[in-house]
């Protein structure tokens, strides 16, 4: 396709020509499905709207011809003004606009009455509109679809809901051209597949990566503590590359971490450079406050995390540092993209290990990133839980036929190897509940009508399933506002099981500021102002990367060298003093370290298998020490080890990993465990088995009047093979079973094991004290637990009961 | 602060402190006296003189009457949240509730059950119980006799067998759903408590009784029963200091009634 005159003068008017990959966008505007790979700086997002400008230069088109989805609200809008500039000044007769939920919902009716020519949406929201009886007059004329950020979106459920929307899409208009554009990955390929319509082919182009970054490891006079996380130690060091740049973004790995260095950061501030923090769980204002500002140029450093991963072109970053250790070398890679983001000038960015046990993992990383050593693992098929969620916008949108929207379904790549028998017990869940006790004949959701199309029983229930589309799964979480003035600041959110631990008094972190919980007011936390407490930290569920696979492996392989001269001095010493007081783990042993620690009996297992196996085998490990009374009280894993605290010490750990052991246990240990109820929790929300949302009012997990847990236990009792079972299951086995790699380190580390029964914490296992995702083991812990606490308690009832305040006590459910 | 003590605990009355046979005590040596089994699984403690046993698995049982008491069973709840909501939750509830009881009643070899009301989620629940539920309850209901009191969801009689009451007195005790200010010797539901232990760092949150000299409050019996947390005004006005909660799960452990 050649250049519209319009828009070729424009660049020329511009002094400008366009990128290479720009030209080859243009070039296959009329191909099914392309995949654009280019850093981001490279004029990726014009590359996707260069076929969709020159097809509307050339003629006036009525109608939706556009649609672009991001997983941001905040990149939508982005977009929308960067895309109106060249748009006015190219002089087309368009609409831009976008609809996402912040939109209004006048602006939103009126989109669907006359829909502009492009419109900048979220998956959520397209999954929304295809629910509508009248999607096909708003989609008539759609050409095509340019998905952004497509490297994210792949990784995640919403990226299957965006592909099982865009295939009812085609139901409605065939044809439509797709655009993928994504950042650097290790296989675009799997990428290309998910994008196209099944069986299409998908075009991977790859822009030029530009120069190799400059990157390094941040040198500071104070060294990295022991354990620990946030890097608190860095600030001073941190500070002075802030001096020396126009924008530093910090990145940190959790918003409990990014907010504890934030205020760490603002007591060492003494020349008060402006200084904002970012992240997913503050309220929207104060998210808009601090970009608005960058935007402006008014600050000077931003401390975040990953909710400034995407998108948001913000052209002056020059620095972008990154604490604690990376634990994935494909997203250190794209996150230094968030420096310098013209075209062809080099990224710089900085890693401060948060630990010295990170020390190890970044420099491991660094030597990744020089031989351009990407890792990342496998989706596997569609989640099944999404494709129930999409049977019932289905038939929101109108009666359908099964055989037309299996074929429909099986179009989005994801989900193309789908069974008839999968897709039938999905929908016949959808339909009646799906159990095995036929309990609802009268109530079905969908029903069968005669000619053969399935409808909603109830039209009513429309409205309660659209107000529950979506997979994003927030955890619980409550709002939290200022106290006093006309309803008060609102400051962010906190998850419901953290504000359940507060009582009146407590202070924690939230936006930088130290606030006092003074009360729960209607689904709502309301706090005030203390500067000068010494808060206790806020247990953000932060997204929690693991350490991949190939990262994890250069670090086993660097344990195993005689001496660490690329290592810093204090690091060298700590291994050494590691493989003094205990060893350091080997690829073909099994190091397992026990030791006390905070009244508990601790054991820690350097497996090395990543974080999803280590996980297992905690489960696994537990379940049995459970039935060898030594009353384990729960686990926490990292890629690299599992720390289980326990009641009694492990004084024998072999029994512990027979192997036949092991695989007895994980036929049975899917039963009851909190893993398993999380996962089904998840899926049940996706799946529609529980709404979240009523037109009442949104259900929060402690008004439901009974738990999810209960469910799932009634469902494990009465109907194992329950399709919301059956999907725990796959979805456990996806996300965290892993169960491969258990069984290739048992054949690495034989019967080989190394028990080390120490006094005190080892230097290796320091890091996992403070390592967030603790699971509980409710077992014979807990009762031992109430009787020694009841008895306590009963002791002194009425002897401190009286007026004494009671002594504060920092209570979490693991 | 020896006179809040005083104020708070007249005398060594306070059930709490243990009664008059120190059940509360035998209770505790017996929690921790895991593997026996008769002992773990109820705690003694008398109301107005008569000895109660709060049981593991939320049925109160009185041996002098042979009387198991349960509260709140909300059989039909899933056929309920269908009818209203559109919502298809497992439909095991009522037959888990019921095999549940069946186990008490065996346990205790009671001969007279007494349900405090709530017993159906609605009276359309009531009526919805297929015949499989229906028979199973009628097979309970052989040979013992069998008092559904009214509850706030189950106002009026219902089809089933047994005698329908707004309230019971037996001896010196008075079984109604909702607990009434100023009542001596009552046993109640309603309000499904729970309530919360802090342990070496955790929080652990089960159903509870609820019990001071005057009256007991149940814990709601039903599988798909959440509950209202121990420190909840309603709860807190209605129990005296020194109230106890009765935790239940596996065992149960007593502890001061949080609140």
């Amino acid at each position: 396709m050649e250049l519209p005159e319009k828009i070729e003068s424009w660049f020329s008017a511009k002094g400008w020509a366009p990128h290479p990959h720009q030209r080859a966008m243009l070039e296959r505007a009329e191909a099914p499905a392309t995949l654009l790979i280019a850093p981001t700086g490279g004029g990726k997002t014009l590359a996707g709207f260069l076929p969709t400008l020159a097809d509307l230069a050339r003629a006036p088109h009525e109608g939706l011809h556009t649609l672009y989805v991001s997983p941001l609200k905040a990149l939508a809008a982005d977009i929308k003004r960067n895309l109106r500039t060249p748009v006015e000044e190219i002089g087309l007769d368009i609409r831009i606009e976008d609809r996402t939920g912040d939109t209004t919902a006048t602006q939103k009716k009126r989109q669907r009455v006359d829909p502009p020519q492009i419109l900048l949406t979220t998956p959520e929201s397209l999954a929304l509109l295809t629910s509508y009886e009248d999607a096909p007059r708003m989609f008539q004329g759609l050409k095509r679809i340019v998905v952004d950020e497509i490297h994210a979106l792949s990784e995640s459920k919403r990226g299957d809901q965006l592909m099982l929307a865009l295939a009812a899409l085609e139901t409605i208009v065939p044809g439509i051209r797709r655009v993928g554009l994504s950042a650097t990955v290790e296989d675009p390929e799997a990428i290309a597949t998910f994008l196209a319509k099944h069986p299409e082919p998908c075009e991977v182009l790859a822009a030029d990566p530009g120069p190799p970054a400059d990157i390094a490891m941040l040198e500071t006079d104070e060294l990295p503590p022991w354990a620990g996380g946030g890097g608190k130690y860095a600030i001073p060091a941190i500070l002075e590359e802030v001096k020396k740049h126009k924008i530093t973004l910090i990145f940190h790995n959790t918003r409990a971490q990014a907010e504890l260095f934030f205020h760490n950061l603002w007591l060492a501030n003494e020349e008060a450079l402006p200084i904002g923090i970012h992240h997913g769980s503050l309220s929207k204002e104060q998210r808009q406050k601090v970009e608005a500002a960058m935007v402006e140029g008014s600050l000077r450093a931003i401390v975040c995390t990953g909710s400034l991963d995407l998108g948001i072109d913000w052209g002056d970053v020059d620095l972008v540092i990154q604490v604690g250790a990376p634990k994935n070398v494909k997203r250190l890679v794209q996150r230094i993209g968030r420096a310098n983001h013209r075209y062809n000038a080099p990224s710089k960015a900085l890693l401060v290990p948060a630990n010295r046990f990170e020390v190890v993992e970044c420099i491991a990383a660094l030597a990744a990133v020089a031989e351009h050593d990407l890792d990342g693992d496998g989706r596997g098929p569609g989640p099944r839980d999404v494709l129930c969620q999409h049977i019932l916008i289905a038939a929101c949108a109108g009666p359908f036929d099964e055989m037309a929207l299996y074929d429909q379904m099986r179009s989005a790549g994801a989900f193309s190897g789908l069974a008839w028998e999968e897709f039938e017990a999905c929908l016949d869940f959808c339909a009646t509940g799906g159990y095995a006790l036929r309990a609802y004949d009268r109530w079905q959701r969908l029903k069968k009508r005669e000619d053969g199309l399935w409808e909603l029983r109830d039209p009513r229930a429309a409205q309660r399933i659209r107000m529950n589309i979506g997979t994003i799964q927030d955890t619980d979480t409550l709002k939290v506002r200022l106290k006093n003035r006309g309803g008060g600041k609102p400051l962010g959110e906190v998850e419901e099981g953290f504000a359940a631990t507060l009582t009146p008094g407590d202070t924690f972190l939230i936006g930088g500021q130290i606030v006092r919980y003074e009360g729960l007011r209607e689904m709502t936390v309301e706090v005030t102002r203390r500067a000068f407490d010494k808060p206790k930290i806020a247990t953000f569920l932060g997204t929690k990367f693991a350490t991949s696979t190939r990262l994890t492996h250069r670090i086993l392989r660097m344990f195993q060298e005689d001496d660490w001269p690329e290592l810093p001095g204090h690091t060298r010493d700590w291994l050494k003093l590691q493989r003094e007081v205990s060893k350091l783990p080997e690829a073909d042993r099994l190091l397992v370290e026990s030791f006390p620690h905070d009244g508990r009996a601790q054991t820690v297992i350097y497996g090395f298998a990543g974080r999803n196996a280590m996980q297992t085998l905690g489960l696994l490990v537990t379940q049995r020490m459970e039935e060898a009374g030594l009353g384990p009280m729960g686990f926490v894993a990292t890629d690299y080890a599992t720390l289980i605290w326990s009641l009694d010490s492990v004084t024998e750990p072999a029994p512990l990993f027979s192997r036949e052991g092991l695989v007895d246990g994980l036929e049975t240990w899917l039963a009851g465990n909190a893993v398993m109820k999380r996962t089904f929790k998840v899926s049940a929300n996706i799946a529609g088995l529980i709404e979240r949302n009523s037109p009442q009012s949104r259900k929060t997990g402690r008004q439901a009047t009974f738990s999810s847990d209960i469910l799932y236990d009634t469902l494990l009792k009465y109907d194992p093979d329950h399709v919301l079972m059956q999907i725990t299951r796959e979805e456990a086995t996806r996300g965290l079973v892993d169960f491969g790699r258990i069984e290739e380190m048992l054949e690495r580390v034989g019967d080989r094991i190394d028990h080390r029964v120490l006094s005190r914490v080892t230097p290796l296992a320091a890091p996992l004290f403070l390592e967030a995702g603790r699971v509980p083991v409710k077992g014979l812990a807990d009762e031992r637990l109430m009787a020694e606490e009841a008895e306590r308690l009963m002791e002194t009832a009425g002897l401190d009961e009286i007026d004494q305040p009671k002594e504060k006590r920092w209570a979490v459910p693991f | 602060m020896v006179r809040g003590f005083d104020l708070a605990f007249p005398g060594s009355s306070s059930p709490c402190r243990g009664g008059d046979d120190d059940a509360a005590r035998f209770a505790l040596d017996s929690a921790s006296a895991l593997s026996e089994e008769h002992t773990m699984n109820r705690h003694e403690f008398s109301l107005v003189g008569a000895a109660l046993e709060a049981r593991a698995t939320g049925a109160l049982y009185w041996p002098a009457e042979h009387m198991l008491i349960v509260s709140d069973l909300h059989l039909g709840k899933s056929a309920r949240i269908a009818r209203r909501t559109g919502a298809m939750f497992p439909p095991y509830e009522t037959r888990d509730t019921l095999s549940r009881l069946e186990s008490d009643i065996a346990q205790t070899e009671a001969k007279t059950i007494v349900c405090l009301g709530d017993s159906f989620d609605d009276l359309a629940a009531a009526q919805s119980l297929d015949e499989e539920e229906r028979l199973w309850l009628a097979r309970l209901q052989a040979g013992r006799r069998w008092i559904w009191i009214e509850g706030n969801h189950d106002p009026g009689p219902v089809d089933f067998g047994g005698t329908h009451l707004a309230e019971l007195a037996t001896g010196a005790l008075i079984f109604r759903h909702i607990a009434e200010e100023g009542a001596t010797g009552e046993i109640s539901g309603h309000y499904h408590p729970k309530a919360r232990l802090h342990a070496r760092g955790r929080v652990i949150t089960r159903a509870c009784f609820l019990y001071d000299e005057a009256r007991v409050i149940m814990p709601a019996y039903g599988t798909y029963t959440g509950g209202l947390r121990s420190d909840d005004v309603a709860l807190n006005s209605l129990m005296q200091p020194g109230a106890c909660a009765v935790l239940t799960g596996k065992q149960t452990h007593v502890i001061p009634m949080p609140r």
